[in-house]
């Protein structure tokens, strides 16, 4: 395997690009492995990497019905943040950062990540006080790098924006945290394939989970689309379709309904917008960056009812739309290129799952609501620790799933136990 | 853009309306004990195809309703009242008027 | 390429020269010109530069599918990036530039990038960029973050104006039977026969005038003409300039209509676009087909163009694109032009890369067989081509043949991109070398060129079938195809081992060395090869490049296409303008916003306004010199001391209503209802299902089965709706009816020592609301002086003695001026938000700032108020070890020990040997209180004041103003036995 360098990316130049091999293998499945993870998502990818990178581990395979990376790996809207003030997911999000932070050298993949500032717009005294409140934790538990900001350094740093004191929810200063950016979505699954397939995990495409065995409480095979696979550990990492695969196990009810959330991308500009920028008042969420390749990306709420369909509907193109030109007026000339739309588990307080399950070797990975992509470093890292412990990490022990029956809500809005309402 | 037929408003754009959610949770007594409402409350069949589940419609006759719909395509199958009572005398009247 | 306007033909207006701007150099065209029409006619060949590689580019089609004429229109704020010069109608004044190149895009210093194309080979960037050169050493992002400042720079196409659009957008609605989409011969007849089958269509158009194909046949003017006539007499709706972009759910179309795009200087006030949504019982889709390219060396020269691309040129802008025309084919459709061009005075070289049978040779054209184009000559424009003929499996060198136009045509690519926005997955057709549309279950079928059928007869039969299935009739498809002689597939030519640049999606530069290489790399599912090469991501979508990309990726793999799959086409078809999605909800309608019937009374009493959710509330009603603060406590002091009136208006407020309402109040609240009296009020608290605290409010009893529910402001439609919910779905055998009667009610409070001698003023004669008649906590219906009616609660917020009082809402102004003059007269005062949330700090009452949907009843220290013997909603979940937990935090009241000091809301609670971590607790909010004459706080705790009671604490600010060490007191910081407002 080569490695990627500037040198290497010159003397393929002169060579005709010929040294380049595959980024990762297509093995055939093998009737067993020690570790088979469900799901070549960003979580089960990473997943695979940190249990060999972190744990030594090498009989691994991650299972992926479709193309790694396929599902909501390339649909998010790469923000990765850490802003996040609630006990447990304030340190596992600021773990994740780290992880980002040294990811391109780790993986030797340029993931891209761009530490651009995430700017949340903040309209009232109260809001800025709230702000406050969770900006003041981060600094407090070893994010340095969150700030509030009042108007005038937002003026100078974005003078776009809309200022007019006509705004429908005028703006009066920020929440910043500089540390936060966006990365290169695709390249962070294609990355941590290469690191797991280097490290000898089986990827496995095209391989579709129909049916699972069980011998009493443990799991003992899984019937796939390309053969039978028999498993010493199972892990889940599908988000959007666990319900799907708990009810293969015959486990029931899970805390977890699966909504659409869209997406959208303008054509490509140069610089327009350094930064990510991020409003939320009024009823209204909309949060917009712009790739390195010029698109403005931008996304909003979920599309309110539950779905199963990766596509979108009129109602919130335009929220979101109403909400962009509100914030950027000067994005009506600019055209939207294309709106699609992922699959994402919304959990009951809008916090994901971690845990171990009713059975004794199956293992949950779940629930990321609007969090999975900048989680998932620190997913894989924790989930692979699980599985390879059987035990949850100190600072994880809180995503399990009873957590619910102890009347412990990880909730960072304070929704209430409504799904819908953890966008 | 999903159309809700109304049964008391007619087909209307699904903006007019708000999703509840699950149709099929049964919520248990106010006096039962905390399991229980701790079932219906957290935990979700997530059924991907057919379900039932609430929607009002918030901007028009403000009833609460059962839709039975594709969670897969958005197609709709069914819709009633979620009142027990106007649902079963709305059907009388639709059964007496054919 | 040589392109001339011709003396005579074309659908142009040479009576009318329009003048408009390129580069700033000044061009006439004629009216009925695209700007890439007149750019033409002009000469103008390099028109744009590439994405990756700057290099340069001239017109390449006459259609959306536009990747090289890509360009910026307009100045100022009205400077629109990466308009397809194929697509802007010319107007008089309209002015266009080059982009993505400096200084201009026919001297480009960023062409330098191509010296070292072969570095940048597809997904290069992954691979370095992330460290110190050459091995990438180092941590963090610090290096990449360099990078990424040039690349950005390096990257994007056209420059976005950063000023505020000026113009306005609209939204518009539509319904009909049939949405035809496309008004070629298929599309026409389609909306024919449904309309003159009695349905109520809608016929859209992109183009601003109708007959697509039949209007680069100048020979079908006469049947274009009928066939329009005949679509409008039978009542079909007609749009033009209307792009139907993207399909959804149920039958509803998005579609753009440019209203003022082709207008020089439009009337002020007409919408730029209006953006429709189009619910239709079906659709057609006539939508067409779009002719493909091939890759070979140099294949994006300017003066290389689709053949379908130099007909529209020819017949409908009378522009001769070439005098020395060479034409590659690999099919029946390039016949056609080929003669058409050597009519109009062209000298034409016809290469069919077939061997076999071709059709007959057009007259005046020389013709070949079994070549194929190998490269292109020429730098910034064709000069001449290099063919190629079959050798093998491979491709052999076969003579070079000099032209000022390479005109090429790789076969026809059905526009199926509407119905894969539904999920109806395209087929691969073998004979007909594209894909066909995809099987749906839903009332959407494809006529003409968008089903495959190629001929106009069959179109006009396909277009009829499409609308009679579309009415539900069962009828015979028309087959796809209709050429006499078979398409040869040819997707690339290339000699063995050749790396010369050859294109596959112009618009990101992707070459067919690039598919290779994500094949080589094992990125060879369709996802991964647009992800990684990005083909078919840029603006035209891949409607260019994507089944080339395909083929050679089916051919890399040894596969067939259909084995190689194709990707889901997403909305919108071409791009749209933000602004016309956003609409007029934009500024001061972005959001409804909601006013209190006092709104106008308040402004003209110096109220200045703040945003309280969706409504406009007064915040504090500054007098001569004073600032917010002098004003706040002022007006705080003032209620303390005599009387202040504040507007509540925006509270919610429902009527409870029948049989079972005592009932039904006493299993949403948690404290009993059952005895409350009538003519009483009583303060209650609701839990959400999960035993956290969801709204608080005052609950009045105006008669047996009459109760009046108030609630806070920003929960006023959840509780209604969760009411509502509630008696529907799960009480239904409650006899009670709630009805929203907050807009009905204006509301003010009335509070302060002095409350009832003022209100007394305002009373009709027989009124009496002494302490015996209306004590604490005791509701009256009554008279004003004026005659108006109302209600009256004597509550408290504030803890002073208080009352509110209710009138119907067009009577808010009436009571205001009474209430306000006996109010002034005991040296009263109006008090806004602001010293509202200083008198309720100062007692220690909570709102959203404290229920925040995380606590619960214990945690704001009304645990009393959850009654043990009832059951009610949340009783059973409130119940759970983590919300009964001891060392919860507890609200308090928090002062500076430095009672001069002052501290922040969202400040941290810690304890002074730990500043660091979560700390204890938070503060919610702060005040200056006048009644104490320092700053106090309110705020949460773990437990509570009794933990805290000898010990300082610090409240810790570090992302505002630092640390102040303060004591924790109970909340009710001022009068805690409350004296005074049972006064």
């Amino acid at each position: 395997m080569t490695r990627f360098s500037a040198w290497n990316v010159f003397w393929n130049g002169l060579k005709g690009q010929k040294g380049w091999s595959r980024q990762w293998r297509d093995p055939e499945p093998k009737p067993h492995y020690d570790i088979v993870i469900v799901g070549g998502g960003l979580h089960g990818l990473a997943t695979a990497y940190y249990l060999a990178a972190n744990h030594g581990l090498k009989n691994i395979a991650v299972l992926e019905k479709g193309w790694l990376g396929g599902g909501n790996a390339g649909r998010n809207t790469t923000i990765v943040r850490s802003n996040y003030a609630r006990p447990g997911n304030r340190e596992f999000y600021e773990h994740s950062l780290r992880l980002w932070e040294n990811l391109s050298h780790e993986l030797n993949y340029n993931v891209m990540f761009s530490q651009r500032s995430h700017v949340a717009l903040l309209h009232s005294p109260g809001a800025i006080d709230a702000a406050s409140r969770n900006y003041n934790t981060m600094r407090m538990t070893g994010t340095p790098d969150a700030e509030i900001w009042d108007l005038e350094t937002l003026k100078r740093t974005i003078p776009h924006l809309n200022y007019a004191p006509n705004a429908r929810f005028p703006i009066m200063g920020a929440a910043v945290q500089k540390r936060a950016g966006t990365a290169r979505h695709d390249a962070v699954a294609w990355g941590y394939a290469r690191g797991a397939d280097q490290r000898g995990v089986d990827i496995l495409q095209q391989c579709e989970v129909r049916g699972i065995e069980r011998e009493g409480d443990s799991v003992t095979a899984l019937e796939t689309s390309r053969g039978t696979i028999r498993a010493g550990k199972v892990a889940f990492a599908v988000a959007g379709s666990t319900s799907r695969l708990w009810n293969m196990a015959g486990l029931g009810k899970l805390p977890i309904e699966s909504h659409k959330l869209q997406a959208f991308v303008s054509e490509p500009l140069k610089p327009l917008l350094d930064q990510v920028v991020v409003f939320g008042v009024g009823g209204g969420h909309f949060y917009i960056s712009q790739s390195d390749k010029g698109g403005m990306v931008f996304g909003g709420d979920i599309d309110w009812y539950k779905s199963y369909a990766q596509r979108g509907n009129l109602p919130i193109v335009q929220d979101v739309s109403e909400a962009a030109m509100s914030i950027l007026p000067c994005l009506g000339r600019v055209k939207l290129l294309r709106h699609w739309s992922g699959l994402v588990d919304m959990s009951m307080d809008g916090t994901h799952f971690i845990c171990k399950t009713p059975l004794s070797n199956l293992y949950l990975n779940a629930g990321w609501n609007y969090g999975g992509f900048k989680a998932s470093p620190a997913s894989g890292w924790y989930y692979a620790d699980l599985i390879a412990n059987d035990r949850p990490h100190e600072r994880i022990r809180n995503f399990d799933l009873k957590r619910f029956e102890r009347g412990l809500q990880i909730d960072e809005r304070g929704a209430g136990p409504d799904p819908k309402l953890h966008g | 853009m999903i159309r809700i037929p109304c049964p008391f408003c007619g087909m209307r754009d699904h903006s007019e309306f708000t999703y509840g959610g699950d149709g099929s949770i049964e919520y248990p007594p106010l006096d039962a004990s905390k399991e229980e409402w701790h079932d219906a409350v957290f935990l979700r069949d997530n059924i991907c195809g057919v379900q039932f589940e609430t929607w009002q419609h918030t901007h028009g006759c403000r009833m609460w309703l059962v839709v039975e719909r594709d969670t897969m395509t958005h197609e709709i199958l069914s819709v009633r009242p979620a009142h027990p009572g106007l649902a079963s005398a709305l059907a009388n009247e639709q059964e007496a008027d054919q | 390429m040589t392109a001339r306007r011709l003396d005579k033909g074309g659908r142009i207006d040479r009576s009318t020269p329009v003048n408009f701007t390129w580069d700033g150099k000044a061009l006439t065209g004629y009216a009925g010109d695209t700007l890439a029409s007149a750019l033409l006619a002009n000469g103008e060949r390099v028109l744009g530069r590439s994405f990756k590689y700057h290099r340069p580019r001239g017109i390449m089609s006459a259609g959306v599918e536009e990747s090289g004429a890509i360009v910026t229109v307009g100045e100022g704020a009205r400077r629109e990036p990466n308009v397809k010069a194929t697509m802007q109608e010319l107007y008089d004044g309209l002015s266009a530039e080059g982009q993505n190149a400096w200084p201009n895009v026919r001297f480009d210093l960023g062409a330098v990038n191509g010296l070292f194309g072969r570095f940048f080979a597809a997904g290069f960037y992954y691979k370095t960029f992330m460290g110190l050169p050459p091995f990438e050493w180092g941590h963090g992002t610090r290096l990449w973050m360099l990078y990424e400042k040039l690349i950005r720079k390096a990257a994007g196409m056209g420059t976005a104006s950063r000023e505020p659009d000026p113009d306005c957008y609209d939204h518009a609605h539509a319904f009909c039977d049939v949405l035809v989409v496309g008004s070629g011969p298929a599309g026409l007849s389609a909306a024919l026969t449904a309309a003159e089958a009695g349905r109520d269509v809608i016929l859209v158009e992109q183009d601003f005038e109708l007959g697509g194909d039949l209007l680069t046949d100048p020979a079908a003017e006469q049947q274009r003409l009928d066939l329009v006539r005949a679509v409008e007499a039978a009542g079909a709706r007609i749009m033009t300039r209307t792009t139907a972009f993207g399909l959804y759910d149920n039958g509803a179309a998005g579609l753009l209509e440019r209203v003022t795009d082709h207008i020089a200087s439009p009337d002020e006030g007409i919408p730029r676009q209006r953006f429709w949504t189009v619910r239709a019982g079906a659709t057609v889709l006539a939508s067409g087909a779009l002719e493909r390219p091939v890759t070979f060396e140099n294949n994006d020269r300017p003066g290389v163009m689709t053949a379908e691309a130099a007909r529209v040129y020819l017949n409908r802008f009378g522009v001769l694109p070439g005098q020395r025309i060479a034409i590659a084919t690999n099919n029946d459709g390039a016949y056609g032009i080929a003669g058409e061009l050597a009519s109009a005075g062209a000298e034409v070289l016809l290469a069919d890369m077939r061997n076999g049978d071709v059709p007959e040779t057009p007259s005046g054209v020389t013709q070949k067989s079994g070549v194929a184009p190998l490269r292109a000559i020429g730098r910034s424009g064709v000069e001449g081509v290099e063919f190629a003929s079959r050798s093998g499996d491979s491709w052999k060198p076969a003579g070079k043949e000099p032209c000022d136009l390479l005109l090429v045509s790789g076969g026809w690519s059905p526009v199926v991109n509407l119905s894969s926005h539904r999920g109806a997955k395209p087929f691969w057709n073998e004979s007909l070398a594209c894909f066909l549309p995809g099987e749906t279950s839903e009332p959407i079928f494809h006529a003409g060129s968008a089903a495959g059928v190629w001929r106009r007869e069959d179109c006009l039969a396909s277009g009829a079938a499409a609308a009679r299935k579309a009415m539900g009739e069962e009828v015979e498809e028309v087959a796809p195809g209709g050429w006499k002689n078979a398409i040869q597939p040819v997707y690339e030519v290339r000699l063995p081992d050749s790396h010369a640049k050859a294109f596959v999606d112009y618009q990101h530069d992707v070459t067919g060395d690039d598919v290779r290489l994500a094949h080589q790399e094992g990125f060879v599912s369709v996802e991964h090869l647009k992800r990684y090469t990005t083909l078919g991501m840029a603006t035209d979508q891949g409607k260019m490049g994507n089944v080339i990309g395909l083929a050679l990726m089916a051919d890399a793999l040894g596969k067939d296409i259909p084995d190689v799959g194709t990707t889901r086409f997403r909305p919108p078809y071409t791009p749209v303008a933000i602004g016309a999605l956003a609409g007029r909800s934009v500024a001061g309608h972005f959001k409804a916003l909601r006013r209190t019937p006092l709104h106008d009374w308040n402004l003209r009493h110096g109220a200045t306004m703040t945003d309280a959710g969706v409504w406009h509330r007064p915040w504090y009603y500054a007098r001569e010199g004073e600032g917010i603060e002098e004003a706040y406590i002022r007006e705080a002091a003032t209620v303390r001391k005599t009387v202040g009136i504040c507007d509540v208006s925006s509270l919610g407020k429902i009527a409870v209503q029948g049989p079972d309402a005592s009932e039904f109040l006493n299993r949403v609240y948690t404290n009993a209802f059952a005895k409350l009296p009538v003519g009483k009020a009583r303060y209650g608290i609701m839990l959400r299902d999960d035993g956290i605290v969801m709204d608080d409010g005052t609950t009045w009893r105006l008669g047996e089965e009459d109760y009046l529910t108030t609630t806070t402001t920003a929960h006023a439609g959840k509780v209604m709706v969760w009411f509502e919910e509630l008696l529907q779905s799960r009480w239904p055998d409650l006899k009670v009816h709630v009805t929203s009667v907050s807009d009905h009610w204006a509301g003010v409070s009335i509070a302060g020592p002095k409350a009832r001698e003022v209100i007394a003023a305002c009373l009709a004669a027989d009124e009496d609301i002494s302490n015996d008649v209306l004590p604490f906590m005791g509701v009256a219906r009554i008279t004003l002086k004026n005659g108006i009616e109302g209600l009256i609660a004597r509550i408290s917020f504030s803890g002073e003695l208080a009352y509110e009082l209710y009138v119907p809402a067009g009577q808010a102004d009436a009571m205001m001026n009474l209430l306000w003059p006996a109010a002034e007269a005991v040296d009263g005062c109006l008090y806004g938000l602001e010293a509202l949330g200083t008198l309720r700090i100062e007692k220690g009452h909570v709102t959203g700032a404290e229920l925040d949907g995380r606590v619960t009843i214990d945690d704001v220290g009304l645990g009393k108020m959850a009654s043990a013997k009832k059951s009610f909603v949340g009783s059973a979940l409130r119940q759970r070890s983590e919300l009964l937990r001891e060392n919860r935090p507890q609200l308090v009241g928090i002062f500076p020990v430095d009672r001069s000091q002052r501290f922040k809301g969202g400040s941290l609670l810690c304890d002074p040997d730990a500043v660091t971590g979560f700390g204890e607790g938070w503060i919610t909010a702060v005040t200056h209180s006048p009644a104490l004459g320092h700053w106090i706080g309110i705020g949460y705790i773990s437990g509570g004041a009794a933990a805290w009671k000898d010990k300082t604490a610090v409240a810790a600010d570090p992302v505002r103003s630092g640390n102040v060490d303060v004591e924790i007191v109970s909340p009710h910081m001022f009068d805690p036995e409350g004296v005074r407002m049972h006064g």
